[in-house]
């Protein structure tokens, strides 16, 4: 059997070319997804977050990376249904109303579709009636609210009011994220936690609690 | 260069505050866009130019930062691009009242170049549309701001300067653990070296941490160009509130340490101006 090293590197240097072509080439040969997926895949993953927290990577070596990893894992997908494995969680996300940002959210939905959750993303400039809806229909049990502007921050508030009156509030734990959001913001508006660099950690603490 | 170095002859230069929070002051509702007021509702966003220039800002900018097409287009609004961004000018102008000159706000486009989600002929198209726009309408100058990807700002200053008004281009230091990185990694040096070399007239930063940790990034773009120095700090971050007193003693330090342009981002109002432009008549006078 080859040895598939390659993955490794093709993800962190954010090289979606060769981490998808390694991926078919090692499920040709027979490799267990679960084997790639622990050995090379979220290693690659876990430097990656390890360089962004020393800023030796940013945003875009952080985000290429995750979708390198994305590529790689929509081939083991379908193998990975087939044998009846769980996703980590199920997670709704997106920008709130008014935001049309959507940089930090879908690197935020990179990577926990990396760290193996299954991810609605529900893109920018989302209402509160959406976000609703689509907990309704995905049973997430966690909501990842992103807003990149002071102006549209109220905008979350407004969002977790509609899961309390839409009485699904108790079913999810409600992740905000953004330049300008706190940990006093977070708290002062109701959520569960604030994201700084790390969503994907906090998503499994979460998760692993529940 | 020489038109800005005529404006700075007498002094460096208060510009203005925060306009979205002053527009949302307004009835702006948090789901719509700030700039689409510049056709619906121009008087409210003239009110908000004409309390920066009576609390003292000799430079007010226009209500058009989210107006490059790529931008509006997340809102529908690709086809307004023209109109939106001549009311911009045409309501700034007139809140001006001849008192205070009107820059022109040009902000990214929210996509990133580096991962494909758009083509850099594409961003340049949008901006070179942008920038033409505000031009005609009777802009005195053109100010890039908020920028992170030093790529993306060299696009947008060479649309800018194709208009032959003076340009500045400004970024966002908003991360790494010293606020001294913007959000794809650049530093204040690989900025200020960007704009030099690609002909702008001004380099500045804006947003991002407090006015205190801007005196830092003034001295690193100071040094890495020649340059005048454009500078607007936020007032902190929400959550941690600073008071106009506190803003603006940090900031006439910024003046007083020779940034040619200070005012205030997120978190400023009329009322921060008013004691910011209070200390810079002061140290004029001194």
């Amino acid at each position: 059997m080859s040895d598939f090293g390659g993955l490794y590197d093709a993800i962190l240097n954010g090289d979606q070319k060769t981490s998808v072509a390694l991926t078919k080439q090692a499920l040709e040969e027979g490799v267990e997804p679960m084997d790639l997926i622990h050995r090379y895949m979220i290693p690659a993953m876990d430097e990656a977050g390890k360089r962004f927290e020393c800023e030796d990577f940013f945003v875009p070596e952080l985000l290429l990376a995750a979708r390198a990893m994305k590529g790689a894992l929509e081939l083991l997908r379908p193998r990975l249904a087939a044998s009846g494995a769980e996703p980590a969680g199920r997670v709704v996300i997106g920008t709130v109303k008014g935001d049309l940002h959507d940089i930090g959210k879908n690197l935020v939905s990179s990577m926990l579709e990396g760290g193996g959750f299954e991810v609605t993303d529900l893109g920018a400039d989302v209402s509160p009636e959406k976000f609703v809806e689509a907990v309704r229909k995905t049973g997430a049990q966690i909501v990842c609210l992103s807003a990149l502007l002071t102006v549209t921050m109220p905008a979350m508030k407004t969002t977790i009011e509609a899961f309390r009156q839409a009485g699904i509030r108790d079913q999810i734990k409600v992740l905000i994220g953004g330049a300008p959001v706190t940990e006093q913001y977070a708290h002062d508006i109701g959520a569960d936690g604030y994201g700084g660099n790390a969503a994907v950690a906090l998503a499994r603490k979460i998760v692993a609690a529940s | 260069m020489r038109q800005l170095a005529e404006w700075l002859a007498a002094g460096p230069l208060v510009t203005d505050g925060a306009w979205g929070t002053e527009l949302q002051n307004r009835g702006l509702a948090a789901g719509e866009v700030p700039d689409s007021w510049n056709l619906a509702h121009p008087e409210r966003v003239e009110e908000v130019g004409a309390a920066y220039r009576q609390a003292g800002s000799r430079v007010i900018l226009t209500n058009t930062f989210r107006s490059n097409p790529i931008a509006l287009a997340g809102s529908g609004l690709e086809g307004e691009t023209e109109a939106v961004n001549r009311a911009g000018v045409a309501i700034s102008k007139k809140a001006a009242a001849g008192k205070a000159l009107v820059f022109a706000s040009i902000g990214p486009t929210g996509k990133l170049l580096v991962t494909g989600d758009v083509t850099p002929e594409a961003v340049r198209d949008a901006f070179t549309r942008q920038a033409r726009a505000l031009a005609e309408a009777g802009a005195d100058a053109l100010l890039i701001e908020t920028m992170s990807d030093v790529e993306e700002a060299r696009l947008a200053l060479g649309a800018a300067r194709e208009t032959g008004l003076p340009v500045i281009v400004s970024f966002s230091f908003d991360s790494g653990r010293k606020h001294d990185r913007t959000m794809t990694g650049a530093t204040p040096e690989q900025a200020a070296r960007m704009a030099q070399e690609a002909g702008a007239d001004g380099v500045g930063a804006n947003c991002g941490a407090g006015p205190a940790a801007f005196a830092e990034l003034f001295r690193r773009l100071r040094a890495a160009c020649d340059l005048p120095v454009w500078l607007k700090p936020n007032a902190g971050l929400p959550g941690v509130s600073t008071s106009s007193e506190e803003f603006a003693a940090s900031a006439a330090e910024l003046l007083g340490a020779g940034a040619s342009f200070v005012g205030g981002c997120c978190g400023t109002s009329p009322e921060f101006i008013r004691a910011l432009a209070k200390r810079a008549g002061a140290c004029v006078s001194s």
